[in-house]
């Protein structure tokens, strides 16, 4: 646990939490039944960094949670894996069997699956799931840190957090912060998408600015059009900061409010436009709520819907003061953070290109449209289990 | 400081349908978005007489979906 403070590692899911912290939560309330998730299940549509680790290392994120479970002394590992992830559930297996084949003294580890979701990853979620019940999100008082799987402390962490676990483990705090910075020590996996010659998972230095990142994947193909940085729950950003922006969580959120998320980054062509990506990347997300909160409900379909027809040019001024002032309404107003995320990636959309809005509600021709640019989400998941 | 026990309400978005209620009760707290869902504020409730009507907007819901909780006292 001192190792584990001392390295700074924080969490990779997308929060950026620090891991110790949520570590010791979970260690204080333990009473040796407490419980240690890894999360793989990668709801985000853009990402394939949990995925690709796992197919290359996937002792190294069980390493991770052994070492959680030893530390926190929790006798129940979940790995939790959506459903659709052949593959990835292959890999797993194979690892988990020749772990119990060689004999380590360590708790067994069994298979969650959910069904492939964008919210089945949420932390709460996650708990339902592993105790029994639906990957929909729960309203709690009491953190999973204190009562979560069947009630135990529970530990829900990112597959590839576990991964810096084990590593930092083996090599010590003092190795992990040879990359990165003094907030952010480490490397970290990213998701390259959209507008770039060679698309993939790469692992980055936390010390890097985001131009390199590019130039490691061969850079853009056409000049950025702008970009959206952290996945669906992410933030927009404009292609005058690409090149410079640091990643350093502090930095990215204090001077731009903007966060690595998951690591996705996905370039927008040249001429391509952010507010139709934005608005069709808004639909997924409303459909993909949970059916349980009002606000969530109703706040983001009518957003959804509103800014469908601003995509298209079918909308008048009124309609975007509609949108910004929903936005407000829904933000904070949901069991989880479904909503603020969806509305958060949104609102960036909105204040980076507003220049480009004008067009959208004039009933003027947007010739973006027409450029592909983005992978298109995916047609919304069905089921809860 | 040691004034006594601060309450603010919190509403459970799951259980809430959105009856409406606990606005009519409590308009000083509490106010609906555009599709009846209330906006709860999220400050400690001033005054015994509004943390009295608090109370009743709790004990009225038909869903149970509202509930007083303490604040938690200043860390700094």
């Amino acid at each position: 646990m001192d190792v584990l403070k001392k390295s700074g590692l924080r969490g990779r899911g997308g929060a950026w939490f620090p891991t110790w912290r949520k570590w010791a939560a979970v260690a204080d309330s333990s009473d040796g039944h407490a419980v240690v998730v890894i999360n793989a299940s990668e709801g985000e549509p853009l990402s394939a960094k949990d995925r690709t680790l796992i197919s290359f290392r996937p002792h190294l994120v069980l390493d991770g949670a052994v070492l959680a479970a030893e530390t926190l002394r929790a006798d129940d590992i979940v790995l939790y894996l959506s459903r659709g992830t052949k593959d990835t559930e292959l890999t797993l297996q194979r690892a988990v069997k020749e772990r119990v084949r060689a004999g380590l003294a360590e708790p067994p580890i069994r298979i969650v699956r959910t069904a492939h979701r964008y919210i089945a990853g949420e932390s709460s979620a996650v708990v339902n799931r592993a105790s029994g019940g639906p990957s929909k999100p729960k309203f709690t008082l009491q953190r999973s840190a204190e009562k979560g799987v069947n009630d135990h402390p529970t530990l829900v962490q990112n597959a590839e957090t576990l991964a810096h676990a084990a590593m930092i483990a083996r090599y010590g705090a003092e190795w992990f912060r040879k990359l990165g910075t003094e907030s952010s020590p480490g490397s970290t996996l990213m998701t390259l998408c959209g507008n770039v010659k060679h698309p993939g998972v790469y692992e980055v230095d936390l010390g890097a600015r985001l131009g390199g990142v590019l130039e490691a994947a061969g850079g853009t193909v056409t000049p950025a059009g702008g970009a959206l940085l952290g996945g669906y729950f992410g933030s927009w950003l404009p292609p005058n900061l690409l090149q410079d922006l640091p990643l350093d969580v502090d930095t990215l959120r204090s001077a731009h409010g903007a966060s690595l998320g998951c690591g996705v980054l996905a370039v927008l062509p040249q001429g391509g436009c952010a507010v139709v990506e934005a608005a069709r990347i808004f639909s997924y997300l409303a459909a993909e709520n949970s059916g349980q909160c009002g606000p969530c409900v109703n706040g983001l379909g009518a957003i959804a819907e509103t800014m469908e027809r601003i995509a298209v040019s079918n909308a008048v001024p009124s309609d975007l003061d509609r949108v910004r002032r929903w936005v407000d309404m829904v933000r904070g107003r949901g069991a989880c953070h479904h909503p603020d995320g969806a509305v958060g990636m949104l609102s960036s959309a909105l204040t980076v290109f507003n220049d480009h809005l004008s067009v959208h509600v004039s009933r003027q021709r947007c010739y973006g449209a027409n450029v592909a640019g983005f992978p298109p989400p995916p047609a919304p998941g069905q089921g809860w289990r | 400081m040691s004034e006594g026990i601060r309450r603010r309400l919190r509403v459970n978005p799951v259980l809430c349908d959105g009856y409406g209620y606990c606005a009519e009760i409590v308009p000083e707290v509490i106010s609906l978005d555009d599709w009846g869902f209330p906006i709860v504020s999220s400050g400690p409730i001033e005054g015994d007489d509004l943390l009295r009507l608090a109370d009743r907007a709790v004990a009225t819901c038909p869903r149970l979906a509202l509930l007083l909780e303490n604040v938690a006292p200043d860390t700094h």
